[in-house]
């Protein structure tokens, strides 16, 4: 009895230790939120300042900078992402673990090859085809293509593999259910705490992606909260404030803290309901 | 099962192999368009009857600071002709995102609809050249209308900034951005017993004398400068040649040279902080708790940067000298180390920063563009009002040498100088006849080669063989010399 | 018998499925990313970039892209980097993520407030992580927070972001910071997604906790371990934003913290397509290759 409560304080210190660690940086950022420009540029500071309103201020003022305009776009861009990823890379998966078909190796193979592609290495050819496309200052090419996102696909796969037994798709069949039934009436649901878990990886990513966008993104009303504070930080001399920057930054991050407590609660429900059913 | 699935990965592997080559042909195709396509469509373009030409500006440009001016002084004086619409592209420098956006523009500037052409664009000096040697840029006199007459104000240095091979004029700035030496009064005084800045620019007037009163400051405790770089543009923009010669080969002018041996032997025997630009060490160093003698800074730099770091508590929010005088001067006086600063031209003219306005080929308002043009950049009249609004230095010899001899401008951040008059001094100074339309990467690059070299990270060929490596890296037609 | 045959027919009949359903992943793939890759590879063999506005080439110059990669440059030095970055933040990162997720899941340890630690550790995966880099090299500067500590506590400052283990450290630390909630979170998936009875079982049997861990609860999740393995490989290699905003993209000091990628990012600077699409084969047959090995050894010994 001695030897748990030991070891649960144990744990406590640890988990404490780290959760400072992690939450420093966001004290550090809230920090410089609050500060002038002058006072940031000189270094570092243990203790807020008396910045905050005016950062604020002068971040949602800006008529160059539509800060909520920013916002919208960046949950446009981030919810069409996590959900076209979730779904079609649970569909992909689906396809490849239930069914036998020629070439399914060869599809398999090839999805898992393409995986390991970085983004940069056709990133300016990506350019070009989009302007050729007529697809250029659209926000459709920076969510579109996340139908193929091959890491999601693998998770879904590697998922199914351990909690979608052949069995049940067969009894379903035999029920009469038509394949696209089963999918979105049997698979999808017990998919759920996987697809809550890459829901939120994909949203956190396509909402602070800068590469793609700066490269497709031109007018103002189509920007994403990345390019705008990207567009801070190259202001001009008269303009350029890292109060705003922080304090955009700041901004931009409690959307997602939102998003990602909501889901995150998801997750442990789901897979409790999922081991109960077992 | 595992031969198998090698076997799989090899033909996939192969089979991408061979769809590359076979496709190649198409793909290269689709990623240039021959050079006869394009003379086709430009054929076709000039033959339409262009009945919607004209009715947008688009305007490019990195960030805010041209579309501000552009709005109070162009806009809002009602110069904007009924029924065109002025829209301004805004793509951030990051990653070099400005220059790939604007590239890819300006290639299907041929192609692109009337309203989506660029009509003017905005360039900074490092990378103007780049530019200004292509055919995606008018000359602003032949093709865009301005006369002689209306550029003849200007500081010829801006102008040699956006002149081509051939001589054409392809680019004008509303600003001059000459450079100027800030010392600490209080430090001077300890070390040359004077803060005069007469006799201080004596003192200073020449690199060997620079490097005296690094070693009288340095016997005090004081360090000379803050970081690596700080004097590196004095330096670079007085080399006696072009970065890069006829056949495409790097050439390492003696006075990058002289940079890098001052540097070395600044840092070596403490004369500097070891600092970079913009980091929060240089910053420190401007303020109250700053122990170095001085900085190159231009025009930009020291009513705003300097002047803000300086102080101890941060002015409130929009107040400036312009803006409101009576709460700057409450909020400055006794406020750090706000008036211990002034200015001298220090041993060598150069510049700092600014932006220009290039004309792009194509463009379908030449008429507006060459009235932008010309009030913006070219009339005394707005110059002086810019001026007189937002302290920036502006670029026409009569206005500012008008503010020269004005009292009214003396400065007190300064303790009382007239920066306008040293500055309007140096201007004329500067000689930017040895640009070349690589500055910007080979600038960067031998700055960040060399940081390892003073930090005695690496040795003198080292550090030089890196600079060549990066720099063929940035431009791969260049050649490292033999 | 018959049951069988049935079966048998049914299954070709249901194959078309398996087409069906492959179609949106391929369509997408084909137009958004397999024609700019292909142009981009294709371009591997060409002399092929930009002066200024101006394209030079492309002319075939066949496997001299490769050639100046493999002999010419300092490639194989980034790949070492890069290891060495990556495996300084891994390492760390599954063991801990290993212990916080069996803390989180035991019944026995049955700890409180898991839900609040479980946000807070994946929290930094949020911040953008240019902004990250941002914080920390103003925390880690010469007269930054940290040195102000080792001062006070009267040591020598330390030269963190001139240093080639500082710059290392650094960015294998926030690699480090911003992933392990990430993995921690798939690997309780894993081990939450274990059948009790079979956990149960073992103790019944006698089996200790490590046993009990080594014998079922790793086995079981192994496939979520290969994906995080994999995914965290791929990671690596492709490690970017951190040491690019960290170093000001140039990899210092004397280039010992740039890795692969960040030097394929220089060759985008020119657009030099012909450099960059041979350095991206190259890379693309590494990581294939090295995927290779990690999922046949954590597969097919499962299946063994």
């Amino acid at each position: 009895m001695d030897l748990r409560k030991i070891n649960r304080l144990l744990c406590y210190i640890v988990l404490i230790l780290l959760s400072i660690l992690c939450l420093f940086s966001f004290y550090l950022l809230i920090v410089n939120s609050t500060r002038a420009h002058s006072q940031i540029q000189k270094g570092f500071s243990f203790t807020t300042g008396s910045f905050f309103k005016i950062n604020l201020k002068n971040v949602l003022d800006s008529e160059e900078l539509p800060v909520v305009n920013g916002i919208i776009n960046s949950f446009i861009v981030s919810s069409a992402s996590s959900i076209l990823a979730t779904y079609f890379s649970v569909l992909t998966a689906f396809s490849i673990h239930t069914y036998e078909f020629k070439f399914k190796r060869l599809f398999f193979t090839f999805i898992m090859m393409i995986m390991m592609v970085p983004n940069q290495v056709s990133a300016l050819g990506f350019m070009r085809w989009m302007g050729k496309l007529d697809l250029m200052d659209s926000l459709i090419p920076l969510f579109l293509p996340s139908i193929a996102s091959p890491i999601v696909f693998y998770f879904m796969l590697a998922y199914m593999q351990s909690n979608l037994p052949k069995a049940m798709i067969e009894a379903a069949r035999i029920d009469g259910a038509s394949e696209f039934r089963i999918f979105n009436q049997m698979v999808l649901p017990i998919m759920k705490p996987a697809i809550a878990v890459q829901a939120i990886f994909t949203f956190v990513s396509a909402w602070n992606n800068y590469f793609i966008p700066s490269l497709i993104i031109r007018s103002t009303k189509n920007k994403t909260l990345p390019i705008l504070i990207a567009q801070l930080r190259s202001a001009d001399f008269l303009k350029f404030d890292m109060g705003k920057v922080y304090m955009l930054i700041f901004l931009a991050i409690i959307p997602i803290i939102i998003i990602y407590i909501i889901l995150s609660k998801y997750i442990v429900r789901g897979v409790a309901v999922g081991s109960v059913k077992e | 099962m595992i031969k198998f699935k090698r076997i799989i990965a090899l033909t996939l592997v192969m089979i991408m192999g061979l769809t590359f080559v076979a496709c190649g042909n198409d793909t290269s195709d689709v990623a240039t368009p021959p050079v006869s396509e394009e003379k086709d469509t430009k054929d076709v373009s000039q033959s339409e009857p262009e009945v919607k030409a004209g009715k947008v500006l688009n305007i490019w440009g990195w960030n805010t600071e041209f579309q501000g001016l552009f709005k109070t002084y162009f806009e809002d004086a009602g110069l904007v002709p009924d029924g065109i619409e002025v829209k301004f592209t805004i793509v951030p420098n990051e990653d070099n995102a400005y220059q790939n956006a604007l590239d890819e523009a300006l290639l299907n500037q041929e192609t692109a609809s009337d309203d989506e052409k660029i009509d003017l664009f905005l360039v900074e000096a490092d990378y103007a050249l780049k530019y200004v040697e292509s055919d995606y840029t008018l000359d602003i006199i032949k093709d865009v209308g301005l006369t002689d007459g209306d550029i003849a104000g200007q500081y010829k240095y801006t102008q040699e900034i956006v002149t081509d091979s051939n001589g054409a004029i392809k680019g004008t700035s509303w600003q001059a951005t000459p450079g100027l030496f800030a010392y600490r009064r209080s430090i001077a005084k300890d070390v040359l017993g004077t803060d005069d800045p007469v006799e201080v620019q004596e003192a200073l007037s020449t690199w060997d004398k620079f490097y005296d009163v690094a070693e009288k400051a340095s016997a005090k405790g004081y360090k000379m400068l803050s970081g690596y770089d700080d004097s590196y543009r004095t330096f670079s923009n007085n080399v006696s040649n072009p970065w890069v010669d006829k056949d495409n080969t790097i050439v390492l002018d003696d006075n990058i040279v002289k940079w890098i041996e001052q540097t070395k032997e600044f840092t070596d025997k403490g004369y500097n902080n070891k600092s970079t630009l913009w980091d929060d060490q240089w910053a420190a160093d401007q303020g109250p708790s700053g122990k170095v003698f001085g900085f190159f800074y231009s025009t930009w730099g020291i009513n705003f940067t300097l002047l803000g770091n300086a102080l101890e508590t941060p002015l409130p929010d929009g107040i400036t000298a312009t803006s409101d005088p009576d709460a700057f001067k409450e909020a400055t006086e006794g406020n750090g180390i706000f008036g211990d600063y002034g200015v001298v031209e220090g041993p060598q003219n150069y510049y700092w920063g600014g932006s220009w306005l290039c004309a792009a080929t194509g463009s379908d308002n030449l008429e507006l563009v060459q009235e932008i043009m010309r009030t913006m950049t070219c009339d005394p009249d707005t110059l002086i009002t810019i001026t007189k609004d937002t302290q920036d230095f502006t670029n026409n010899i009569e206005a500012m040498e008008s503010l020269a001899a004005d009292d009214n401008f003396a400065s007190a951040f300064l303790g009382g100088q007239n920066h306008i008059k040293l500055f309007a001094e140096s201007a004329k100074g500067i000689d930017m006849s040895n640009i070349s339309p690589y500055d910007q990467g080979l600038n960067e690059e031998i700055q960040t080669a060399f940081r390892d070299y003073f930090n005695g990270t690496v040795d003198y060929d080292t550090a030089l063989n890196n600079f060549y490596t990066a720099a063929v890296e940035k431009y791969p037609n260049l050649k490292k010399p033999n | 018998m018959k049951s069988i045959s049935k079966k048998k027919t049914k299954s070709i009949s249901y194959s078309k499925w398996g087409y069906i359903f492959l179609i949106p992943f391929f369509t997408i793939y084909i137009i958004f990313s397999l024609i700019p890759l292909i142009s981009t590879f294709n371009n591997s063999f060409f002399e092929n970039y930009m002066v200024g506005l101006t394209q030079i080439g492309p002319n075939f110059v066949g496997l001299d892209n490769y050639r100046a990669i493999l002999f010419d440059s300092d490639l194989p030095k980034f790949a070492l980097n890069t290891l060495i970055i990556w495996l300084l933040g891994f390492i760390p990162q599954i063991i801990i993520s290993m212990t916080l997720a069996i803390w989180f899941t035991s019944a026995r340890l049955n700890l409180k407030l898991t839900g609040f630690f479980k946000t807070v550790i994946y929290m930094p995966n949020l911040i953008m992580a240019a902004a990250f880099s941002m914080l920390f090299w103003a925390l880690f500067s010469d007269i930054g927070p940290v040195n102000n500590l080792i001062v006070a506590l009267g040591h020598e400052p330390i030269s963190f972001l001139q240093s080639v283990n500082g710059n290392r450290g650094l960015i294998a630390l926030m690699n480090f910071l911003m992933w392990f909630g990430n993995t921690t979170i798939l690997l309780m998936a894993g081990i939450m997604g274990i059948d009790n009875s079979i956990l149960e079982a073992a103790q019944i049997d006698g089996a200790n906790a490590w046993k009990t861990f080594w014998h079922v609860t790793i086995p079981s999740i192994k496939p979520i371990l290969v994906y995080v393995f994999l995914t965290s490989l791929i990671g690596g290699i492709q490690m970017f934003d951190v040491p690019q905003v960290l170093t000001n993209a140039e990899g210092g000091p004397n280039r010992t913290s740039m890795t692969m990628i960040m030097y394929l990012n220089k060759h985008l600077y020119s657009k030099n397509y012909g450099l960059a699409g041979a350095l991206s084969v190259i890379l693309l047959i590494i990581t294939a290759i090295l995927s290779f090995i990690v999922y046949r050894n954590l597969t097919e010994r499962a299946e063994k």
